[in-house]
């Protein structure tokens, strides 16, 4: 191994390729594009799979909605297209037959579904926003950041039905002057004066939620608006390690058992699952990422041997050469290693400056993408990733290095110096 | 220096072979300049790349240096030929893209000659055949003359037992021819062992022993009177 550290072995080396500039270029120009696609494809992959990461960061990736509709077949003596109202009660109920939820948040809205949105106002200052009836469970499910010195709404809060509220940032700017502190201040939410405990920090990345949602406990919405015990829909998050389809099912069916509808009656309750749509982005992004892997992988193959053919080719040329070398007493193994290290030197370097032009690439793609709404996120290829390419390179090329240094080497130097 | 004896060498050619070397005897001291005469087919560069071990004998023996030379594999005979000969050939064989100096320097690197040491070396031998100046030039840009002067100095470099030219005037005009032979006359001067393979009369001459091959035997081996190519220069 001596002879890779050996100043002379390079010294030769650089000789013998900077005699063919041409030759060298277009080698290297082969790996190098192998290597670009790789980092650039691969780098692209993990942009989008970061992408889709963060559009579901505000919220628990295995998280399902559930709410009602109408049922669409009779039942126990119920007429068909009964307007389906889920209820408090069957929080419980969830809580207690369904092991695999871990957080069951009923909610109640106004500004959406058709309801009406609620009117806001302080002083001189009126607006309407959709207005959320909550239960601290729902940032176990959807994580809301609260500027410091707020919070979210509490149990006691619910149990006292106070008349706090979370408000957004925009509600914040509109309602509030610029330096007056919103924590503990009042507004009025369809005449009633609520006081302020928190401001939510809105995510742009999150697709749910806007910057002007407000957030009062569940209890005092259900006062304010006399909804009894009707729930608008359950956000319900079930623990990591459980199948959410299987989960999605079972609270639909005891939803139905509950409610008295159909077992076989699908459009009784309407559910969107998070967790399966999760699944099925993560399993895009995956197979993004393994396709780009596999392409990159091959072309970086179709490089290493456009490496060996030339080399293949130059040793043909060069025959003459190696046998005066042979002559003045180049061993085999001498020989074989300048070709050998020829092929990895050409490769790696080829390597190195395609790795550095896909990272340019992709800083230039995700300058490219920052402002556009497009799930693409930090691109970035993994270090691992990068030296097991160069780690394949240097293997590849020298395995496709032996071809050469091997004909190299079986050419006998009395042959080679008589070939004119 | 070099002693061989009953040496057969046959090449095969298809169904039949053909018989170059057909038994061998003979022996070169220390300091002698032996010209080996023949034309074409008469086995001297088969001759030439037994003794210069790019090729093996078929039978019979061959000592270089009180060596036995046999079943060398290709390793072996790489550390011997840079050991112990240095080859002039034809059409020179420099490698194209080394300044003359790297070319000089070549054998050196093959004896794992330290750099500083091997580019003073063959700074030395380029001086030796008047070739200095030209030390950072590419072969290229040298005349024929200079270019077989350059691969003379290769070949010494490595500081041979024995030269081996093979055809060393082959592709000079005769003004050329006999300076490099002058140059050849002047090294053996110093002491050197040197074969010239030639078919030229006059390049024979200027030798001190002729060995006649014909058919793949010696027909006459004789001492001559060596005639000075330093008068034919300039």
């Amino acid at each position: 191994m001596r002879f890779i550290f050996d100043r002379n072995t390079w010294q030769e080396i650089y000789g013998s390729i900077s005699k063919n500039k041409v030759r060298t270029v277009i080698t290297v120009v082969g790996v190098l594009w192998g290597i670009f696609i790789y980092i650039a494809l691969s780098g692209a992959a993990k942009g989008m799979d970061n992408g889709f990461e963060s559009m579901f960061e505000s919220i628990a990736r295995n998280s399902m909605f559930v709410w009602g509709q109408n049922t669409s077949m009779p039942n126990e003596g119920y007429k068909t297209g009964r307007q389906m109202q889920l209820k408090l009660d069957d929080v419980v109920m969830i809580e207690n037959r369904i092991p695999e939820v871990e957080f069951i948040a009923p909610r109640n809205v106004r500004g959406f579904f058709g309801s009406p949105p609620a009117n806001i106002g302080r002083k001189n200052k009126t607006g309407s926003y959709s207005l959320f009836g909550d239960y601290p469970a729902f940032t176990k499910i959807a994580p809301k950041k609260i500027y410091d010195g707020g919070r979210f709404i509490n149990d006691e809060d619910i149990d006292q039905a106070r008349k706090v509220a979370v408000i957004g940032e925009r509600t914040q700017k509109e309602l509030f002057d610029k330096d007056e502190n919103p924590i503990g201040g009042y507004f009025k939410i369809d005449n009633v004066y609520f006081q302020v405990v928190g401001v939510h920090k809105y995510d742009p990345s999150g697709g749910f939620g806007g910057d002007g949602d407000i957030f009062i406990p569940f209890s005092t919405f259900r006062k304010l608006y006399n909804t009894g015990d009707n729930v608008g829909w359950f956000s319900i998050a079930a623990y990591d390690n459980v199948d959410v389809i299987k989960v999605e099912e079972n609270i639909k069916n005891l939803l139905k058992n509950i409610h008295h509808v159909h077992p076989d009656d699908d459009r009784a309750f309407g559910s969107f699952n998070l967790g399966e749509q999760f699944n099925k982005i993560v399993g895009f992004a995956d197979g993004i990422t393994f396709l780009s892997l596999i392409v990159g992988i091959a072309t970086i193959l179709a490089g290493v041997i456009g490496i060996g053919n030339i080399l293949l080719i130059s040793v043909k040329e060069r025959t003459k050469e190696l046998g005066v070398r042979r002559a003045l007493g180049a061993t085999p193994a001498e020989v074989r290693n300048q070709i050998v290290l020829e092929s990895v030197f050409l490769t790696v370097i080829a390597g190195i400056m395609g790795i550095i032009l896909g990272a340019l690439a992709l800083a230039g793609i995700s300058s490219a993408t920052q402002d556009i709404d497009f799930p693409y996120t930090n691109p970035t290829v993994p270090i691992p990733y990068v030296i097991g390419a160069l780690a394949i390179m240097v293997v590849l090329g020298t395995l496709i290095g032996l071809i050469p240094a091997q004909r190299a080497v079986s050419i006998k130097p009395i042959d080679a110096l008589r070939e004119e | 220096m070099i002693e061989i004896k009953d040496l057969h060498k046959s090449y095969k050619m298809g169904s039949n072979s053909l018989h170059v070397l057909k038994g061998l005897n003979f022996s070169i001291a220390e300091g002698e300049l032996v010209a080996i005469m023949g034309s074409s087919g008469s086995g001297k560069s088969t001759l030439l790349n037994i003794l210069g071990m790019l090729d093996e004998a078929d039978s019979g023996s061959y000592v270089l240096d009180g060596v036995p030379i046999k079943n060398l594999n290709e390793t072996k005979a790489a550390k011997y030929r840079n050991r112990f000969l240095g080859f002039i050939f034809q059409s020179f064989n420099l490698i194209n893209y080394k300044s003359a100096m790297e070319n000089v320097a070549l054998p050196l690197y093959y004896q794992k000659v330290p750099r500083k040491e091997r580019e003073e070396k063959a700074l030395k031998y380029l001086a030796q055949v008047g070739l200095k100046e030209w030390a950072t030039h590419l072969p290229n840009e040298l005349s024929g003359g200079q270019k077989q002067r350059v691969a003379i100095a290769r070949a010494l470099a490595a500081e041979p037992k024995v030269l081996m030219a093979d055809e060393p005037t082959g592709a000079l005009d005769s003004k050329t021819s006999y300076e490099v032979m002058d140059l050849i006359q002047k090294i053996n001067d110093e002491g050197n062992t040197i074969l010239v393979v030639t078919h030229e009369e006059d390049i024979a001459h200027m030798c001190k022993r002729i060995v006649h091959l014909k058919d793949g035997v010696i027909v006459e081996d004789k001492k001559v009177e060596q005639v000075r190519a330093a008068q034919y220069v300039k």
